[in-house]
């Protein structure tokens, strides 16, 4: 086995789009994430979009059960984890009958064909073993018995037979990693340090691992090797990165950016958990990650902590964020920063938690009780999550508002390779708090007014400790100015229309057209849809075909070119994941013909769903 | 001195002597007239004159309820939030800004029924705030209704035939919580409000004092049978550390430990030495659960001043440390390492 993986020999390929599919117990997340690993450090751009069940242990071998993991690798620009597979690894009938009709025609089909025995057949619903008939035929099949092999290298180590059945997935990643012409020392490094001072299971998935590059090697797989190679990049230092984990780091940046504390409050939900994971191991960036007794007390906390003058900050998914949304409308009302990241996930109540769906944008938007105006900035890559997370903590800390920062288990989970930013040239994040009287009352003293506002309606910040400006703040309508408990009309009236106005006066960049400026057909979307609809865009453009995209990162307030940009194309294609949202604001925003393209499957779009819809729009 | 946040705090210098007048706020009070809340409020602006505290390091964080109004009327830092979630906002302020004073303020409704998982966490994590849980067993902002420490059969607007469900004894929901002070009063002896109140200010952690208080429009009389001038010595238990516990007119009656819990004697009849000496400190809550539960209701002779007192690890102090210690052992983070902490490559 050597580490020199591309041989001039070896042919190559563009692209490859590889899923791994396989029982929950099978490691399939870990395979797929190895196997990304060693494919970004070779230099591949990379998508990626793991799968996996809502259940812990749904039984096993049942169809219930299947995680998978897809990843498309090329050596040129990509934004999606690939519309089919190439490739499928199928671990056990299960994962073969749920995942199949997925692969490409004429797809390669990798199975361990040890676990095609009778009881996974049948939990699987199959009558007759697949790999004996010929409904297999159309496809590239090699089977591995993986178990077996695995076992057989494993029993001269001394480990358990257990254990060693557990090291196939090592068995099925050498083998694609010969198959793809993978460097194979970031995986032998990472099973070393990943299981440090547990020799025996290092040496187990080092034998399987090295059993299954061999297999390649040596077998006659009527397949022949071949290499993705790496794509142009431009030049700097790359790490792949997942979304949830791009989004805590931008929170940390954003700490660092505005020199306040950041404050996380936090209770675990999926596909949000990991954020808090995350920042929970950065306290020596002075990061407090909180884990409250619920969704309203994590807001709560955050809230207070930002009265006090961190940066706080509150994650959840969409169950969660209803249950917030009453402190949320506080914090409108007090006019104190506060940043609630969403990471979506498909709905309504518990619904579909490991599956992705972009249903909450009109509860971002408008769910919460009064008039209750906030910015809303959405990500649309991974590494995308860390410059809205700055973003989004700019606008709070700036414009002392409450900001909804939307992402989706698709970009929380989903990984890319992302250049990494030079950390001195972030713009710096300029917070000031009050320190001295700014009126003078009735009486000729100088008093402290906390609704005195600025020219763009932000009111100044009085810390607690802040000596001589003690005032008390609260959730009933205040009058402006003074910040007294009020409840004159005129005054309400007055205060609904600043807090509307004040967020409506927020800088946020135009948008731009990519593509065609005079095409007659724009597809505008927001959020993880970029990836799908860049590239689809793209192969209608690349043909000759006349199409404009416009993508969203802000959301409210939208880009003031926004109206003028829409009105220049005749049809205005809105692909999102929900019912249509985003086309209900623009078409009351702007009064214009905007279709909804929706797609409520709990996956992501494909390149070719939105090329299909967007060539049906050019051609009527 | 700085704070977490690197702001200068005035903790250096005297603190300068203040009297009532300086705190209280420029609104007027709104409360009916009649109302007990007025001598809670009092109280406690006649307390913090004596406790050399600053105005400004001084703040005062309720919910929704009559008695929620309190910041209003406080010349300190104050916020109004919502209901029930007090506990939870003043969480946050509490961990990262352990150089404040923080008190707590709502009513029974507030706390006990829609906050009620916030107070309950608050204490279990033990964090540094003074908690006043005014409690008049009944909803008065939203104009009487049964609240979660309304007894059974009481008739309300929302119970015409009578409230159907037990009510909360507040002391025996902190100790069971495993609070670390646990503490009563009521609004008609301003003295013991403030031998309160001072307790609790000075105990380091999540300290609970239940206020008996009196809504004269909704509940008029609630804890009359025992707080009224004429029978209080016969009917408040003063607890005092360190004493034996005995009440009456003539300190005739005694409390002392039966198989399972405690009960009210004669102390002619069982003796001094039988009676049971308070102990506020003992770490396991069981006697201090046993003395919450001698009375019923307020009708008969109900124990006030300090249960518990039991210091234990305050949880900013825990969570601020963690932060410390990490630091100190890995060094200031670094964002440009943090980027790269993960496997990188070279283009
Ligand atoms: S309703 Fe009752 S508790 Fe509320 S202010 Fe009036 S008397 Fe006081």
């Amino acid at each position: 086995m050597s580490d020199t993986a591309v041989q001039p020999s070896v042919p190559a390929v563009d692209k490859l789009v590889i899923r791994f599919a396989g029982d929950s117990g099978d490691g399939m997340q870990l395979t797929g994430d190895r196997f990304t690993s060693a494919s970004a450090l070779f230099g591949n751009d990379l998508a990626t979009l793991p799968e996996y069940p809502a259940e812990i242990r749904a039984p096993a071998g049942t169809l219930a059960g299947v995680s998978a993991f897809q990843v498309q690798i090329s050596d040129h620009d990509i934004m999606t984890p690939g519309d089919a597979p190439d490739v499928l690894v199928a671990m056990n009938p299960a994962a073969l009958k749920s995942d199949l009709h997925l692969l490409v025609p004429g797809g390669t089909l990798i199975v361990n064909a040890d676990s095609f025995e009778e009881r996974n057949l049948a939990k699987a619903g199959y009558e007759s073993n697949p790999l004996e008939g010929h409904e297999l035929d159309g496809y590239r099949l090699i089977t591995a018995p993986m178990t077996s092999l695995t076992k057989g290298v494993c029993k001269d180590l001394g480990v358990k037979t257990r254990d060693a059945e557990r090291s196939k997935n090592f068995f099925a990643l050498g083998l694609v990693s010969w198959m793809y012409s993978r460097p194979t020392q970031p995986t032998l490094d990472w099973i070393d340090a990943k299981f440090a001072g547990r020799e025996l299971i290092i040496a187990a998935n080092r034998a399987a691992f090295a059993a299954g590059h061999a297999f390649g090697e040596t077998a006659e797989l009527g397949h022949q090797q071949v290499v993705v190679n790496a794509a142009p990049h431009e030049p700097g230092t790359y790490t792949n990165i997942s979304g949830n984990m791009a989004l805590a780091w931008g929170l940390v940046a954003a700490g660092e950016l505005s020199g306040l504390p950041v404050f996380l409050g936090s209770y675990p939900i999926t596909p949000a958990s990991d954020i808090l994971h995350e920042l929970s191991r950065h306290k020596s960036f002075g990061v407090t990650a909180f884990q409250a007794e619920d969704e309203i007390a994590a807001v709560g906390a955050a809230l207070g902590a930002s009265y006090g003058g961190c940066l706080g900050v509150t994650a959840s998914s969409g169950p969660g964020i209803a249950l917030k949304s009453e402190t949320i409308s506080l914090a409108v009302s007090l006019e104190l920063p506060l940043l609630i990241i969403d990471i979506q996930r498909g709905g309504p109540s518990t619904g579909l938690p490991t599956k992705t769906e972009a249903g909450d944008l009109l509860m971002a938007m408008y769910g919460r009780h009064g008039e209750s105006p906030l910015p809303i900035v959405a990500a649309r890559t991974p590494s995308d999550c860390f410059a809205v997370a700055i973003e989004a903590s700019r606008i709070a800390l700036t414009y002392r508002t409450p900001v909804i920062l939307l992402s989706d288990g698709y970009l929380a989970n989903g990984s890319e390779p992302w250049r990494l930013p030079d950390v001195d040239s972030l713009a710096r994040i300029p917070v000031e708090f009050a320190t001295g009287f700014n009126h003078v009352g009735a009486d000729g003293e100088p008093e402290f007014w906390p609704y005195l506002r600025d020219d763009m309606l932000v009111r100044p910040l009085a810390l607690p400790g802040t000596p001589g400006l003690m005032h008390r703040i609260g959730g009933i309508e205040k009058q402006d100015g003074s910040g007294n408990v009020s409840y004159d009309p005129e005054n309400h009236a007055h205060m609904v229309a600043v807090r509307a106005e004040r967020i409506a006066r927020i800088e946020v960049p135009d948008v731009e057209v990519v593509g065609d400026p005079d095409a007659d057909v724009l597809v505008l979307g927001w959020g993880s849809t970029w990836g799908a609809i860049t590239s689809g865009v793209r192969r209608l453009t690349r043909v000759g075909h006349k199409v404009a995209q416009v993508h969203l990162t802000h959301l409210n307030p939208l880009p003031e070119n926004l109206g003028e940009v829409l009105r220049r194309h005749r049809k205005i294609l809105v692909p999102e994941m929900n019912m249509g949202q985003l086309v209900k604001i623009v078409r009351s925003e702007y009064l214009v013909d905007a279709r909804a393209i929706s797609k409520v499957t709990g996956q992501p779009f494909t390149a070719g769903e939105i090329e299909q819809v967007t060539l049906g729009a050019l051609d009527d | 001195m700085t704070d977490v946040l690197g702001i200068a705090t005035t903790d250096v210098g005297e603190v300068p002597a203040t009297k009532r007048s300086d705190w209280q706020s420029d609104q007027e009070v709104r409360w009916c007239p009649g109302c007990g809340d007025y001598s809670i409020l009092t109280a406690v602006q006649l307390l913090l004159p004596e406790l050399g505290v600053r105005r400004e390091n001084t703040v005062f964080i309720s919910g929704i309820g009559c008695a929620a109004r309190f910041p209003y009327y406080m010349d300190t830092y104050g916020v109004h939030t919502i209901h029930g979630r007090s506990p939870a906002f003043a969480t946050g302020l509490a961990m990262t800004r352990p150089d404040l004073d923080i008190w707590v303020v709502g009513g029974d409704g507030d706390m006990l029924s829609i906050g009620g998982n916030h107070l309950i966490h608050a204490l279990r994590r033990n964090i540094n705030l003074n908690i006043m849980l005014v409690n008049n067993q009944i909803y008065g902002l939203t104009k009487g209704q049964y609240s979660p420490t309304s007894e059974i059969g009481k008739i309300t607007k929302s119970s015409p035939i009578g409230a159907t469900a037990r009510p909360f004894n507040p002391v025996s929901l902190a100790l069971g919580a495993e609070a670390s002070f646990v503490a009563r009063t009521h609004d008609l002896d301003r003295r013991h409000m403030q031998e309160v109140f001072r307790r609790v200010f000075d105990h380091d952690g999540a300290a609970l004092v239940e206020v008996y208080q009196n809504c004269n429009v909704f509940n008029d009389g609630a804890f009359g049978d025992i707080t009224r001038k004429d029978v209080r010595e016969d009917m408040l238990i003063d607890l005092r550390h360190g004493e034996p516990i005995r009440f009456g007119k003539e300190q005739q009656f005694g409390v002392s430990r039966r198989p399972g819990g405690v009960q009210i004697v004669e102390v002619a009849d069982v003796g001094v030495d039988a009676l049971l000496v308070h102990d506020e400190t003992t770490a396991d809550p069981s006697t201090a659960f046993s003395l919450s539960r001698l009375a019923e209701g307020p009708h008969t002779p109900t124990p006030i001043g300090v249960f518990r007192s039991c210091p234990r690890d305050e949880y900013g102090h825990m969570v601020s440390d963690q932060i410390a210690e990490v630091t100190d052992r890995r060094g200031k983070g670094d964002l440009a390492a943090l980027l790269r902490s993960q496997p990188t490559w070279e283009v």
